[in-house]
């Protein structure tokens, strides 16, 4: 079904909140896994079960520091556990669906409330802003509307967000409709029937320019991923991946903060890489110098191998960089072509078998038989 | 380019079952093949993780080649056929980062086929003759 929340002097953020209280209070779920504004004025996800405190809910501002998918995964992956409503943006539910499929999620007593992404800042861009009063809210939600998506005069949305061609919710349970609505009036939301009943709330007929500004904000952001794609493409055609990541410090904060890399004994982590002393010297003389720490490479072609047929394109990675490489345009071109190979879509359909675990007798016939 | 003093390293992972009895029988049947192929035996060519191709073709082999039991013939019933499905991804992968996807290889070499391993190893030594050596091999900062 789908509504109208009332929006009360022009206070979209207070609408938001009210529906979410709601949905506590009327013990749809027994928690809401949300972004919540800190006593110091950052953005962290939190659980919460207590309603008063969701005034300090903020599930609008454009900001993001990690994926919420893991999270999400965390209060759901085992019994016992409580029904959470998790408050996820478009990258993040992707991301959970195919922690879903990993095994790392379960769905059985989440409630997924997506929300309509109107772009996000690196955590120390937003942080920054604080200084100067922060970032203009009524004319960042107002961007929603016209879908002429724009960061403020002066900043940049984070890399990933502007070639993000999903920003809007396609599977949740609950939706905040952003794409099209005028958020000084009301905020159209859709959820199911017996939900709507529960909250006292009733179907309304919504003016309805979402799809029509979803399609012009896809196609704009379509073009300038297309764009990024092809100036990444050139880089590792001309220079190769060992180019592109050429000063990569082995940090592992792309694997970190990557919602798909979930294995808690990843072998970059593991002592597999920590070798005899003499071991080293024997490479150095064989090639005459031997970069460390070792397998840079093997590091970064491992990782997409293992995760990039589930690459959302959140870009944590890049948001995360500490040498400002490229790192989720990279994943996200390979990832396009790879994905494509298995007519796979990370994040479209919870039925879709993962690539790899999956196979079909006839298929690939020429692979091995040369 | 004159390759005729380049002889090419070859690691090979071949499954338990069949390519690995396969070499067994081309040794045992006294076939002869160039000595330029190094064995690891695995359980199942499903075991090979796609780390393990990488690490030698970054270090400077000049190929790999995955040995598995020909589909429907797996020991484990569909080992193989997910081994087929992470080449075809490592593959793809590797060209779209600049990596010379054809020093990969897979074949499927049952445990009577002797002679269709020495053949492989022929062929594929013969192909890397051709190719060069791995540029890898002589990149220090990777």
């Amino acid at each position: 079904m789908r509504t109208l929340i009332p929006v009360e002097n022009d206070d979209t953020l207070a609408a938001v909140q009210g529906l979410l209280r709601q949905i506590l209070e009327a013990d749809i779920v027994d928690a809401l896994l949300v972004p919540m504004e800190t006593p110091h004025g950052a953005l962290t996800p939190a659980l919460v079960s207590d309603p008063e405190m969701l005034d300090k809910a903020n599930p609008l501002a454009p900001v993001m520091g990690v994926n919420a998918a893991r999270l999400a995964g965390r209060v759901s992956v085992r019994e016992p556990r409580q029904r959470v409503g998790v408050v996820l943006r478009p990258c993040e539910l992707r991301a959970l669906t195919e922690l879903v499929k990993l095994k790392q999620a379960d769905l059985d007593d989440l409630v997924t409330i997506g929300v309509d992404c109107l772009g996000t800042y690196d955590v120390s861009v937003y942080a920054a802003t604080r200084d100067d009063g922060g970032v203009d809210m009524a004319a960042y939600l107002a961007t929603a509307r016209s879908g002429e998506l724009a960061a403020e005069e002066g900043l940049a949305f984070r890399d990933a967000c502007q070639m993000c061609e999903k920003p809007h919710v396609e599977q949740a349970d609950v939706t905040l409709e952003l794409f099209g609505a005028d958020l000084t009036g009301g905020i159209p939301v859709s959820l199911p029937d017996e939900m709507a009943e529960t909250l006292g709330l009733s179907p309304a007929e919504v003016e309805d320019q979402r799809k029509d500004v979803i399609n012009a904000v896809v196609a704009a952001r379509t073009e300038v991923r297309d764009e990024r794609f092809a100036e990444i493409r050139e880089r590792l055609d001309e220079e190769g991946i060992e180019g592109v990541f050429a000063s990569c410090i082995r940090c592992h904060n792309c694997m970190t903060v990557c919602p798909i890399c979930y294995c808690k004994t990843c072998l970059f982590k593991s002592q597999v890489f920590d070798h005899e002393p003499i071991q080293y010297a024997n490479w150095a003389q064989r090639k005459g110098a031997y970069r460390m720490p070792s397998d840079t490479m093997l590091f970064h072609l491992t990782r997409l191998n293992h995760m990039v047929l589930s690459c959302v394109g959140c870009g944590m990675c890049t948001s995360d960089c500490p040498a400002d490489l490229p790192v989720g345009a990279v994943f996200r071109a390979i990832g396009q072509e790879t994905q494509a190979t298995f007519d796979y879509e990370p994040g479209r359909d919870l039925e879709e078998p993962l690539p790899l675990i999956t196979f079909q007798e006839d298929e690939w016939l020429d692979v091995g038989e040369e | 380019m004159a390759q005729t003093d380049f002889e090419p390293k070859i690691v090979a992972f071949l499954c338990n079952w069949c390519t690995y009895t396969g070499a067994d029988l081309a040794g045992t049947s006294r076939i002869q093949y160039p000595p330029n192929v190094r064995i690891i035996r695995l359980m199942c060519s499903g075991s090979v993780d796609p780390t393990y191709v990488l690490k030698p073709l970054l270090d400077g082999a000049d190929g790999v080649l995955i040995g598995g039991c020909h589909p429907g013939d797996c020991h484990y019933q569909s080992g193989n056929y997910k081994a087929r499905r992470r080449v075809v991804a490592l593959k793809e992968i590797l060209k779209d980062a600049g990596i010379d996807e054809d020093r990969v290889w897979l074949r499927w070499i049952s445990a009577s086929e002797g002679q269709r391993f020495a053949d492989t190893v022929t062929e594929m030594t013969e192909f890397l003759k051709e190719k060069g050596p791995n540029p890898m091999r002589r990149e220090w900062a990777v």
